[in-house]
């Protein structure tokens, strides 16, 4: 720094306040750690006492790390006789991870399609939400709209409500419907509950964008229409973006309804994940592994993606 | 401009007229633009919202289709507030609520007053920071299970390590006096990231030139510390307050994959008692004067709330 300013701490502070924050952040991560770890570990490793932590180590505090939490994870498997096993040498290598313990596998477990259903009900809610929410957000933003600070009020305040209280009449209705365990059902719904942060963050970031750019344009001869989207969504779109990260990620992430609302055909990872079971209680490597395939995108997304994240959540949270 | 006739015309043409002319008018826009959101909130949020104030009012139970559900009026209310069990699971929330709060306030604070302190790389041990508070609730409480697992958790491990005492004596989640400690725990590892987020925005919202000003007048760091920053952070403060206040009383699937509300109901939360209410003992009715309760505390002490903070704002 080249200007002195009298705000700006002392060298030690800073060193102080770092080695404090950076305690923290690694204490922190530990958990997320461990589970990392447990994903490539044997069953036998993942509950020794004391915990095993050094990879490919023989010491005691060491283990042999192996893939057979996923191969558990993505597979389902049954017990064989020796006569069959002896009979039929394993097919690849996750046969024969699994032969160890006279098993065989016998097809892909459900954990490929509850995956699969996450991300299609997570972007395609997110889809919708952040289109109806532009809509919207453009309206509040730039027309008179009658009661419009009651509307968004009442957008917003639908969001205190818990989600075993809506999930009730939801279930009811759904029935009804026939939407219950649909994907469409639940597109909806998370649309439902994303749309009302969608439109408050949006409204605000199309806010900051002048009204000027509009006018000129419709002085061009550009219809109202053709301006919104020439014009305004262009520069909304980091905006946008960000919006749609946030709505992916409660998408992604919620359970309460999943649990409640599906229970075969559109259920999504998270209600799935902790009912994987091993021989003789829950499969903790599977488990372990199920949740790092789950969590990393996540994780990903959040480093990458990191300055839009962090204005939403402020951002969102003190505009309100 | 080109020369085509029609261009010219259009060019001519005053712009309130081209509008009417060549597009929708405003306000058939707006309404256009809003219409989809209105009804998709009212299909799915407000219809709900009556239907379960209607049922609330009868003795509906959705597993037996074909009975036809009796108006008991009052009587649902009059049994919830009278049933003891659920002034357990109130003060089994009010618990959760009040230590979560606390330590997410107390750490969360300390963090963004630390990381505010402009140290090299803070922006990328921020991110770490606030890593916990993007994942799944449910999946970060069903992977603590395991951490809590007494004799092989890593958290028994590592309290056995420091404290000395053996590591199968305690469980987190099986005994009745650490439950409750066990899921506030949790939340405050998930959560005192969107605290220190918000604290974060408050510090650097107040300029350097009211400190610069202060230290022309020779005020005290101490000083500084509690007549600028307290009272210039304290509105957002009260705002993550009030946002992990709302959140932490609609807790449901991080504490029911932790504990699924036991050991007995010491950590059953009102949305875990409500969960069983409804889609266990299947009492629709009664489940759904039990939600439009809790929805009227929410609201109401959530309102009570934003009058007292925009009092504080007004300061």
């Amino acid at each position: 720094m080249s200007s002195f300013s009298i705000t700006e701490p002392s060298n030690r502070t800073k060193w102080f306040a770092g080695t404090l924050v950076i305690a923290y952040a690694l204490i922190t991560m530990m958990p997320l750690v461990w589970i990392g770890l447990t994903g490539f570990k044997s069953p036998a490793d993942a509950i020794s006492y004391p915990p095993k932590y050094i990879i490919g180590s023989d010491s005691e505090a060491g283990f042999q790390p192996t893939l057979e939490g996923y191969v558990n994870l993505f597979t389902t498997r049954t017990r064989q006789t020796e006569e069959f096993l002896a009979n039929n040498p394993p097919e690849n290598w996750a046969d024969e991870i699994v032969r160890q313990y006279d098993m065989v596998i016998v097809g892909p477990s459900k954990f490929g399609e509850r995956f699969l259903n996450s991300v299609i009900i997570g972007f395609g809610s997110t889809f919708l939400s952040v289109f109806l929410g532009t809509l919207a957000a453009y309206a509040f933003s730039r027309f008179k709209i009658p009661l419009a600070d009651d509307l968004l009020f009442f957008i917003l305040s639908t969001r205190m409500m818990p989600p075993i209280a809506v999930a009730i009449p939801i279930f009811l209705m759904y029935r009804n419907l026939g939407l219950s365990d649909t994907h469409l059902g639940m597109i909806l719904l998370y649309t439902a509950v994303n749309i009302s942060l969608a439109v408050w963050l949006l409204k605000g970031f199309i806010d900051e964008i002048p009204r000027e750019y509009e006018e000129a344009a419709l002085i061009d001869g550009y219809t109202r229409f053709q301006a919104f989207y020439k014009v305004v969504l262009p520069q909304a779109a980091t905006g946008i973006a960000s919006t749609a990260i946030f709505c992916l990620i409660f998408a992604w992430n919620e359970y309460a309804f999943a649990v409640l609302l599906t229970t075969a055909n559109a259920q999504t990872a998270p209600p799935f994940i902790p009912t994987i079971i091993g021989i003789g209680g829950l499969d903790w490597p599977a488990i372990a592994a199920g949740v790092t395939i789950f969590v990393l995108p996540v994780m990903i997304f959040t480093i990458l993606l990191r300055k839009h994240l962090l204005r939403g959540i402020t951002f969102g949270a003190v505009r309100k | 401009m080109s020369d085509k006739t029609a261009d010219r015309v259009a060019a001519a043409t005053p712009t309130h007229i081209a509008r009417k002319v060549r597009g929708l008018s405003d306000r058939a826009i707006a309404w256009i633009f809003v219409a989809p959101t209105i009804f998709l909130l009212l299909a799915i949020n407000i219809f709900p919202l009556i239907w379960t104030i209607r049922l609330s009012f009868t003795n509906y139970k959705a597993n037996r289709i074909n009975r036809e559900p009796e108006w008991i009026g009052f009587r649902n209310y009059e049994r919830i507030l009278t049933d003891s069990d659920i002034w357990l699971n109130m003060q089994a929330t009010a618990h959760f609520l009040f230590w979560t709060i606390f330590f997410q306030v107390l750490i969360g604070f300390t963090l963004a007053w630390l990381i505010n302190k402009k140290f090299k790389g803070n922006d990328l041990w921020t991110t770490i920071i606030v890593l916990p508070m993007m994942l799944s609730p449910a999946v970060v409480g069903n992977f603590w299970k395991f951490l809590y697992q007494p004799q092989i958790g890593l958290f028994n491990y590592i309290i056995a390590f420091f404290t000395g005492k053996d590591p199968s004596s305690f469980e987190m989640l099986g005994s009745v006096d650490l439950a409750p400690w066990s899921i506030v725990i949790v939340d405050t590892w998930m959560w005192t990231p969107f605290v220190m987020l918000i604290c974060l925005a408050g510090l650097r919202s107040i300029p350097d030139y009211i400190y610069e000003a202060a230290e022309i007048d020779r005020a005290s760091k101490l000083r500084q510390f509690f007549t600028i920053m307290i009272p210039m952070v304290l509105p957002f403060l009260m705002l993550a307050v009030l946002f992990r206040g709302i959140e932490n009383f609609k807790m449901f699937d991080l504490v029911v994959q932790l504990t699924g509300g036991g050991p007995g109901s010491t950590t059953e939360l009102t949305s875990i008692n409500l969960k069983r209410e409804a889609f266990e003992k299947w009492r629709t009715g009664y489940a759904s004067a039990y939600a439009i309760i809790l929805f009227v505390t929410v609201f109401g002490l959530a309102s009570i709330y934003v009058k007292a903070l925009n009092k504080v704002k007004e300061r």
